[in-house]
């Protein structure tokens, strides 16, 4: 067999994301036929720049979903004579039932370089949206009263909110994302804190909407500290008793330092927010209707913050992303063998002039996802501001 | 003005003592001394020779009297050996305890050893800054200059072809991390084999292989070694300082002044010239002084990815080989950048901005 021209590549790469495709269809035809009746999200496809972002980002989620479907081989198996094979190069030997050719090449390490950044679309965004949507659990849960309220807890909040964006990003990865801080139990410490946001943001929604309720109210506050202090008791300290709950120790480090990166910069954004809101007339409306401090705050001022929040909630999972990578890049990241695309460029990057294509390939991958990000959250912020 | 600045001093200085302990408690954990201990002494040491070995060393009692020395407002620690040798922190082992001064941390000018450069951290950590320097020194001169005339011309015609073109392309260098543009541009530039270089050197335009140099290294500062490196820190910080020139000028440019100054017909140029330019440029200059952090972190990795031997480029080594006292070291100098640029940054607004008033 010959090496393949670079538009057979192309045409078979267009045919193995054919599942992608397919999907990425229905979903522009249905949004686009019902988005009068979709709010914000329908509106975006007003927007051709907002288009252009959503349909990239998308693309990646359904990569990621129908990834088994789409790669070629098997991500993490090596494959004898392929060690560092250019683009479209046929298998060396036949294998019974295996794809005919390396799209995409083969790695330092002889494993296919498209099939690996198909596997790393899921592995990005198995993290980076959860460890965003932490992110801005801490943010809101500790910038809203600190907003809100003022004062000393304002002032101390935002001391140490300030010394975490004091350190510069990639000294505070050498120091918490290592093997020997996983012995001290640090991480476990860290998680227990900062996992615990979700379960108090969601107990304080709930109670504050319902306590003049108390049958809805013990219904959802309770369904909300079993189903929370369940995942809780799994996720931080990988003791769930049903074993449903788990994180890897080198995934939790992972988790938790790019939780903890994040959430001083949610905090400020809701901090600012909520101090120019409180202002308003409604507010103040509220107050003296007797509403509580917690209500007001929750029900009434941040429903109208959703719009910046929405759209910095966008940018900041590009940013996990490029903070993914960041620790890939630089060895840190959850698996020395995993094909996330921050470690797969640190492959790469040791054989960089001379076989370019397996550093390449994830580099355009993050890259496009970072920018399709971007571009959905410039959409939205166009839409969101013509109300 | 001068309540306001020594507040905001005061403030720094606590923030620096706090960071401080906290990079030395997290340099100082005890799996991490014992991997000290078996580097330093043997591998195969045993868990009680590894407990006593620490403790010699003046790496045992508590954190904040280790704190202290290494800051040299605590006398440093002194013991004898079981050879009988006086060992301590302020003299070298076997020399009189007597001679030596009582304080010796960084007060002191005493930034310890490190024994991944096997030298002073001091002067050794001087030397990296100098060459960190220099590639600063050329990103500052690509950077500020190509992301304000980006931003400017953007913002200055709001909703133009001009203006969509210029700010598809911040966003998409925004997007763009360094460790990204800098495999690509290595690809691209670089590499004998893709790219543009195999071409060039066919049509014979280039002597060696490639146009550009994939690695640099501070003794040779060449047009070819030093343009990637530059390039792939200055693309990041780009789009971010030109989408922020590009608000700031757009809201200038729809201020009432500016459309009485056009009324009385003055030209657009001069409009932009003389009067919007001043006050659009207050802003970008907080958000430039806030980008070296920013470009901190783009250093550390175009220094790895180039193999610069640099600040970065000692950072990742000195985290990778355990080297405490030089970790410290970079610690404390990334620490002062970050907060010294961010007092100037809020000191410079003010003066900069005759609409803030202090109270």
């Amino acid at each position: 067999m010959d090496t393949l021209a670079y538009s057979a590549i192309f045409g078979r790469i267009l045919i193995q994301f054919l599942p992608v495709w397919v999907a990425l269809a229905a979903t522009f035809a249905l949004s686009i036929s019902f988005k009068r009746r979709l709010g914000l999200y329908g509106k975006l496809f007003d927007s051709p720049v907002g288009m252009i972002g959503f349909g990239i980002v998308m693309f990646w989620v359904f990569t990621a979903l129908f990834a088994d479907q789409i790669i070629t081989f098997d991500p993490y198996s090596q494959f004898s004579g392929m060690k560092n094979k250019p683009l479209g190069t046929p298998l060396a030997g036949e294998i019974e039932g295996a794809y005919s050719h390396f799209l995409l090449g083969g790695d330092h390490l002889a494993r296919d370089v498209f099939s690996r950044m198909v596997m790393g679309a899921r592995s990005v965004l198995s993290i980076a949206p959860a460890a965003t949507l932490f992110a801005f659990m801490v943010g809101i849960t500790l910038g809203v009263p600190a907003g809100y309220f003022g004062g000393r807890l304002d002032t101390t909040l935002s001391f140490v909110s300030n010394l975490v964006l004091a350190f510069p990003v990639i000294l505070l990865f050498y120091l918490l994302v290592t093997p020997e801080i996983r012995l001290t139990g640090i991480p476990v410490v860290m998680a227990a804190v900062l996992f615990l946001f979700p379960i108090i943001f969601l107990t304080v929604l709930f109670n504050a909407r319902f306590f003049t309720d108390p049958k809805k109210r013990n219904l959802y506050v309770g369904v909300v500290l079993v189903v929370g202090l369940w995942a809780y008791s799994g996720l931080a300290f990988n003791m769930d008793p049903l074993g449903v709950w788990s994180m890897d120790p080198n995934l939790l480090n992972v988790f938790v330092s790019v939780v903890f990166v994040n959430s001083p910069t949610v905090f400020r954004i809701v901090r600012g927010i909520v101090m120019d809101l409180k202002a308003r007339d409604y507010v103040a409306a509220g107050q003296t209707r007797g509403e509580g401090p917690w209500y007001i705050m929750l029900w009434e001022i941040l429903p109208n913050a959703r719009g910046p929040l929405i759209v910095d909630f966008c940018l900041r999972i590009g940013y996990t992303t490029i903070l993914l990578g960041t620790l890939g890049f630089f060895g840190l990241g959850v698996a020395p063998d995993s094909p996330d695309w921050g470690s797969t460029i640190d492959d790469g990057r040791k054989t960089l002039t001379l076989f370019p294509h397996s550093a390449l390939a994830p580099a355009l991958a993050l890259m496009s996802l970072v920018l399709g990000l971007n571009l959905l959250a410039d959409g939205l912020r166009e839409e969101s501001l013509k109300d | 003005m001068l309540i306001f600045v020594a507040r905001r001093v005061g403030l720094m200085i606590l923030t620096a003592f706090v960071l401080t302990f906290v990079v030395f408690y997290l340099t100082n954990l005890p799996p991490n001394l014992e991997k000290l201990a078996r580097s330093e002494g043997s591998v195969r040491m045993s868990d009680e020779s590894v407990a006593a070995w620490i403790e010699q060393n003046g790496h045992g009692g508590s954190v904040l009297g280790r704190y202290g020395q290494w800051l040299g407002i605590v006398p440093g620690w002194s013991n004898v050996d079981e050879k009988g040798v006086a060992r301590g922190r302020c003299f070298e082992a076997g020399s009189d305890p007597a001679i030596a001064p009582r304080f010796c941390g960084i007060l002191q000018g005493d930034w310890g050893f490190s024994t991944f450069a096997k030298t002073e951290v001091l002067p050794y950590l001087g030397g990296m800054l100098a060459s960190t320097g220099w590639l600063m020194l050329w990103v500052m001169i690509v950077m500020i200059p190509t992301s304000l005339v980006i931003g400017v011309v953007a913002g200055m015609r709001e909703g133009t072809r001009t203006d969509r073109v210029l700010s598809t392309f911040s966003i998409a260098t925004t997007a763009t991390p360094e460790y990204v543009s800098g495999v690509i541009l290595v690809a691209l530039l670089a590499s004998p084999v893709t790219g543009l270089s195999p071409l060039l050197a066919e049509w014979g335009w280039i002597d060696g292989k490639t146009l550009f140099q994939g690695a640099s290294s501070p003794d040779n500062i060449t047009f070819w070694s030093f343009t990637l490196p530059v390039l792939t820190i200055a693309l990041y910080g780009i789009g971010y300082i030109a989408r922020m020139t590009r608000a700031s000028m757009t809201e200038v440019m729809t201020a009432q002044y500016i459309r009485t100054a056009r009324l009385k017909g003055v030209s657009f140029r001069q409009v932009v010239m003389r009067h919007a330019l001043r006050n659009a440029l207050i802003a970008p200059f907080t958000v430039i002084m806030l980008q070296f952090p920013w470009l901190l972190n783009g250093v550390v990795i175009v220094e790895t990815l180039f193999n610069y031997k640099g600040f970065g480029w000692t950072l990742v080594q000195a985290a990778g080989n355990n080297d405490i006292n030089l970790l410290l070291g970079c610690s404390v100098v990334a620490v002062f950048v970050v907060l010294v640029t961010q007092l100037i940054s809020d000191i410079g607004y003010v003066f900069l901005n005759p609409r803030i008033r202090l109270s």
